[in-house]
């Protein structure tokens, strides 16, 4: 009859005395764990793959193709690239994969994005694993409090993020070269490249943080005609942010094999021309 | 037109205790979840208790959870179901029960009236707002709203917590601070309120982990997480994570 | 008998549609402690059902609009029948109401320079209606829902409880108003959650209930159209007006079975939707009557030149008043000219770029996808007429909103009779809402707090008497008195249907003399068979019990609208006879005013044969001579007597 009523303080979800009792924690006749665990596999298969790789220290550049992981090479101990993404601010002290000092960036963008986060949050976390399913956690405080309150830094990783993106566009310029550093040429690994470096943009530009940047910040669009058009853009774009997300992660696993392949030996690289 | 006969179970009971109903009813042809619970009102239960207006989809009140789902009953279609299959109807499983398959939704009106309403601008009398339409389309989308509350249900900040219900807002409430955030000619902020900054010190915007459920149950479409909590966070961040507004508050706070 | 809970307010408002919410805000905002009462949860009154638009003629996007023209639409939809003062009231103010809304923070859609659009609507000269896609009705009840929401948070700054003046109680239904003597005390409401009874002592009551479609079979009205109001009316000794006029909308969705009857804007014909027969005909053009024939297009070549320039050729006769659409489509059918499912072809598809529907008619596009399985920006719609709104109601005083005869009872909104005469425009339901309401929060204040509105007492024999009449259809398993026993109780929802039924079938949109006196038979018996209507279970939210209680309401507003309709020898607007097919100027200064025939307020000293109402006629005041004036004369002799012209 009132409008209000208080909240009751006793803890136990959708099983707290007052609600209607239904024993089971949900009712769904669907394959809703599909979804969750579909995501949680693929996430940790790109895990596995990336970690051997990141630590392998190896067979990451083969001329002219840099690997997206090691790319730029910040270490001493990095293989020299001709004209390569090589800036030895790392030193020789420097002891391990150079992969780790760069893959920070992409890892943290990802990490924070709000598109991983949900799935993560699904797949890995249960939290919820999936909608109207009951949570298995008893206590929740979401992003309110430390460690994950450091998710609002994504808008930080996002400008990283532009960095290496942009790093990652001249490996694909310098990828048509052969592999003796004469430009003009072109090869499976270029395409591999070019296909890779779109759909990194295509994830980079179509972030929420991106999109409140150009324009979704305003309160008044109509005073900022340009803006206005570039946050549309990437409002649509920022649609599909879930299916680059994966897009750009198997794409960017890809090119490294490929690099991999290559620089291992294990196969040749076709040239066109 | 051909009638078959389905198979349901709809909780019964109140805040007491209940349980799910086994019911054999008729359905026919173009028929929705509501017009079957009807039907059972008129020709086997009379006193069930269900809540429901305009059978339209247009008011949001026939809420409830349909195999397990949150859902409008007056826009499931029994044609998405097999006939043989179990129809399973449930009150919303984030509110106290009242009775049947209505619960107290008064959670949702204590938030409303915890959001600062609309701010008019000084000096602009009736008559005399101008506003653009590419200025207005953003709120106008939030404002499809037909608050049914399945996003107030589905979010598990509070259905797998009641604890949570103090501190949350939920989306439905959120989704208001950004609607009147991004009306605009809102004159909040002259006045001294800044509703991104409320979001997330009063209504709770940290507790959501944008796993978009609440997009997910929308019956209206809108992109509640997409384009009202996202912009919302980021319009947060934009005054408390920014480090150097960070910066900017401390010195000025040790100046004081 | 029973000890009920009693509260104490200056105005209690009756039903949180737009009318309702907007003589709230009125009321508290004028000093009054107000109480807003209605039987669905707060937000989510039908008036959210409204589609197409608010009618105020802000000329906005035709310079040329004004008060005038507003004016002059509404009394030829109405075909003159119209309370002239209040038709003028509502056109003058309409504006101040819309622009009002914006400062409360409602986004209506825009024109290119920032102004509030407006759209083009059936029987409007101009494009008038303000809008939010097709979910006008949803922007107003949520800005007012809004409005009030903080109204109760300036309460709650000042006093520390939101609701000190302002209270909605929300899921309640009132089912008596109480008097001391011929003055308004309080109401007599339960909650339809506990069962509970309770009674607000308030010297002004305000009815905004809305309609009367639930007697009907197909409907665009949801459950809560009950009638309640009107019977609250009767019941409390106030007569309502031209209960005969009921406006079926022409276009309602007819397949599936299921949602025969929900509505399919007019927005749609007034967007560039043309109605088509199964010949693929658009057959509007054959049915312009005479009085509309220089106003409309005569061909289908001008008729959508128009949409791009109105203003050098004539509308087309989709857009005719609501009354002319719906009999054309009727007739079409009966001619066997109809669609498969006995409607005809509303076709949007060939008419505009599929995006620009989707985005013109969202909520259209939506309904047709999830209900009936139909693409319309693909294929046709199929339609037919669907009882919409009722024109008559409660008789009211113009300005006041005053209800006649009972002090302290005030109406507004659909419940309200008079404004629309015998056919409403589109779009002017939402500012009638509008206007009116604030018209009757603001003279409900002033009578509830000036001198003559000291606190009447409420008559415990009152009360008692009430809580009877709402617990009887719990005792009801026994033999009724005077019958044979062991007669089983009848059930609710069946009585329900076979007066929709009925109402349906007789007192249609074609009415003809022997069925209407077969639906007074038909609504005797029934009265019978109601008392004796039972219901099982407890009053914890007891939906059979409910319906048990909203029948009396039913059956008394259905009587009326049978009564005053075979009354009515003539055609006009919401109300065609077959026996009488053309409109009697004779007839126009006539009203119709229904009075229950046992003034005691009691229902159970009445004969059955006899029914519960009596009809008087009425002669109406003749219209202001400066109003007149602004129609030609030629057009005022097809609709005024001659006495009346040179009066």
């Amino acid at each position: 009859m009132a409008t209000g009523t208080e909240p009751h303080l006793n803890s136990g979800g959708v099983r707290t005395g007052t609600r209607a009792a239904i024993a089971v924690p949900h009712l769904r006749t669907d394959r809703w764990w599909l979804a969750p665990a579909g995501t949680a596999a693929g996430l940790l298969a790109f895990i596995v793959y990336s970690t051997w790789r990141a630590f392998a220290d190896a067979h990451y550049y083969a001329a002219p193709y840099v690997s997206p992981f090691y790319s730029p090479c910040l270490a001493e101990r990095c293989e020299p690239m001709h004209a390569g993404p090589n800036w030895e601010i790392f030193g020789s002290w420097w002891g391990i994969s150079p992969a780790i000092i760069i893959l920070i960036f992409p890892l943290g963008f990802r990490l924070t994005c709000y598109y991983y986060r949900k799935a993560y949050y699904r797949g890995f976390w249960a939290s919820p694993p999936a909608c109207a399913v009951a949570e298995p956690h008893q206590k929740y405080s979401g992003e309110t409090r430390f460690p994950l309150i450091l998710q609002n830094i994504h808008r930080y990783f996002f400008y990283a993020a532009i960095l290496v993106a942009c790093i990652l566009s001249y490996d694909t310029v310098l990828a048509f070269r052969d592999e003796n550093y004469a430009w003009g040429h072109m090869g499976l690994g270029t395409v591999v490249f070019l296909i890779n470096i779109a759909l990194i943009w295509a994830y980079t530009i179509s972030c929420h943080s991106c999109r409140h940047i150009v324009g979704g910040k305003l309160k008044h669009f109509s005073k900022h005609p340009v803006r206005y058009r570039m946050w549309q853009w990437v409002g649509k774009l920022n649609a599909r942010h879930a299916q680059l997300a994966w897009a750009s992660l198997v794409s960017v696993a890809l090119a490294d094999f490929y690099v991999y392949l290559v620089a291992s030996g294990a196969f040749d690289d076709p040239r066109f021309f | 037109m051909s009638g078959y006969t389905a198979h349901f179970k709809v909780w019964r009971g109140d805040v007491g205790g209940g349980g799910l109903e086994d019911f054999k009813v008729e359905v026919n042809d173009g028929e929705v979840v509501l017009d079957i619970i009807h039907r059972l009102q008129a020709t086997q239960t009379p006193d069930l208790a269900v809540r429901w207006n305009c059978k339209a989809g247009k008011c949001g009140s026939c809420s409830a959870e349909i195999n397990g789902r949150p859902r409008l009953m007056c826009m499931t279609r029994m044609s998405v179901f097999d006939r043989d299959e179990t129809i399973t109807v449930t009150p919303l499983r984030a509110f106290p029960v009242v009775r049947d398959l209505v619960t107290d939704v008064g959670f949702n009106y204590t938030k409303a009236r915890e959001v600062p309403s609309f701010v008019p601008p000084e000096g602009v009398g009736p008559g005399e707002y101008r506003m653009m339409q590419e200025d207005v389309d953003r709120s106008q989308e939030f404002r499809k709203c037909i608050e049914c509350f399945l996003c107030q249900d589905t979010c598990h900040v509070v259905r797998d917590h009641e604890e949570n219900k103090p501190a949350f807002a939920g989306p439905r409430f959120l989704m208001r601070v950004a609607e009147l955030d991004m009306h605009p000619l809102d004159a909040a902020a002259e006045g001294g309120l800044d509703r991104k900054k409320t979001a997330q010190d009063e209504h709770g915007l940290g507790y959501c982990n944008i796993t978009k459920c609440c997009t997910e149950v929308c019956p209206e479409g809108i992109k509640i997480t997409d384009n009202a909590l996202i912009p919302l966070k980021e319009r947060a961040v934009d005054r408390k994570y920014d480090p150097l507004v960070w910066l900017g508050s401390k010195i000025g706070r040790r100046a004081r | 008998m029973s000890v009920v809970d009693r509260q104490e307010w200056d105005v209690v408002v009756v039903g949180a549609g737009g009318a309702g919410l907007r003589a709230a805000i009125e009321a508290r905002e004028r000093g009054a402690r107000t109480a807003v009462i209605c039987k669905s949860l707060f937000g989510k009154a039908h008036t959210v059902m409204a589609e197409g638009g608010i009618a105020a003629a802000m000329a906005n996007v035709n310079a040329g609009d004004n008060w005038q023209v507003h004016f002059r639409d509404t009394m030829r939809g109405g075909k003159f029948l119209n309370q002239w003062r209040m038709a003028e009231l509502h056109a003058q103010e309409a504006p101040d109401r819309v622009w009002e809304l914006e400062t409360w923070g409602a986004l209506f859609d825009r024109t290119k320079d920032g102004r509030i659009s407006q759209r083009n609507f059936g029987g409007h000269e101009y494009p008038r209606l303000a809008h939010v896609g097709d979910r006008t009705g949803l922007e107003l009840i949520r800005t007012l829902q809004q409005k009030i929401v903080s109204l109760q948070q300036e309460d709650f700054k000042e006093t520390g409880d939101y609701e000190s003046r302002l209270k909605v109680y929300q899921e309640c239904t009132v089912t008596r108003v109480l008097k001391d003597g011929s003055r308004v005390s309080g109401v007599f409401a339960y909650d339809r959650e506990t069962g509970r009874f309770f009674v607000l002592e308030a010297p002004s009551v305000v009815i905004a209930t809305g309609g009367i479609g639930k007697s009907f079979k197909v409907t665009s009205n949801s459950w809560e159209y009950t009638g309640d109001g009107h019977a609250l009316a009767l019941l409390a000794g106030a007569p309502l007006l031209n209960m005969e006029f009921v406006q079926f909308h022409p276009t309602g969705m007819v397949w599936p079975p299921s949602v025969k009857g929900i509505l399919v804007t007019e927005s749609v014909r007034g967007d560039g939707g043309v109605l088509r027969n199964s010949e693929g005909k658009r057959f509007m053009f054959d049915y312009i009557p005479d009085v509309f024939k220089e106003k409309y297009a005569q061909s289908e070549e001008e008729g959508d030149r128009w949409y791009e320039d109105p203003d050098h050729n004539r509308r087309p006769p989709e857009l005719l008043p609501r009354d002319e659409v719906a009999r054309a489509i009727n007739a079409e059918v009966k001619a066997g000219r109809g669609s498969p499912h006995g409607g005809v072809f509303l076709d949007v598809s060939t008419r505009m770029p599929a995006e620009v529907i989707r985005r013109r008619l969202p909520s259209m596009y939506h309904q047709f996808k999830e209900l009936a399985d139909v693409d319309i920006t693909a294929e046709a719609m199929e339609v037919g007429p669907t009882c919409h709104y009722v024109m008559g109601g409660i008789a009211v005083e113009s300005d006041t909103a005053a209800a006649r005869g009972v002090p302290g009872l005030f109406a507004a909104g659909e419940v309200a009779g008079g404004m629309h005469g015998s056919n409403r425009l589109g779009g002017n339901s939402l500012s009638d809402l509008l206007v009116f309401g604030r018209r009757a929060g603001w003279h409900a204040a002033e009578y509830a707090v000036g001198p003559a509105g000291a606190r009447p007492p409420v008559d415990d024999i009152q009360v008692d008497a009430a809580a009877a009449e709402a617990l009887r259809p719990f005792s009801a398993e026994g033999p009724a008195p005077g019958e044979e026993d062991g007669r089983p109780p009848e059930n609710p929802y069946t009585l329900h249907q076979e007066l929709q039924q009925s109402m349906n079938d007789l007192v249609g949109i074609i009415r003809r003399e022997g069925e209407m006196e077969k639906a007074l038979e038909k609504l005797a018996d029934l009265r019978v068979r109601a008392r004796r209507a039972g219901v099982e279970g407890h009053r914890q939210f007891n939906p059979g019990w409910h319906l048990a209680l909203d029948l009396r309401n039913m059956l008394l507003v259905s009587e009326c609208v049978a009564r005053a309709a075979l009354e009515r020898t003539e055609s006009r607007g919401g109300h065609t006879r077959e026996d009488h097919p053309t409109m009697d100027r004779g007839w126009r200064r006539i009203n119709l005013l229904c009075a229950l025939t046992d003034p005691t307020g009691g229902l159970e000293a009445t004969d059955p044969a006899h029914g519960q109402i009596d009809l008087t006629r009425e002669t109406t005041d003749p219209i202001r001579p400066d109003l007149l004036a602004l129609f030609d004369k030629e057009e005022l002799v097809k609709y005024l007597a001659e006495e009346e012209l040179y009066e």
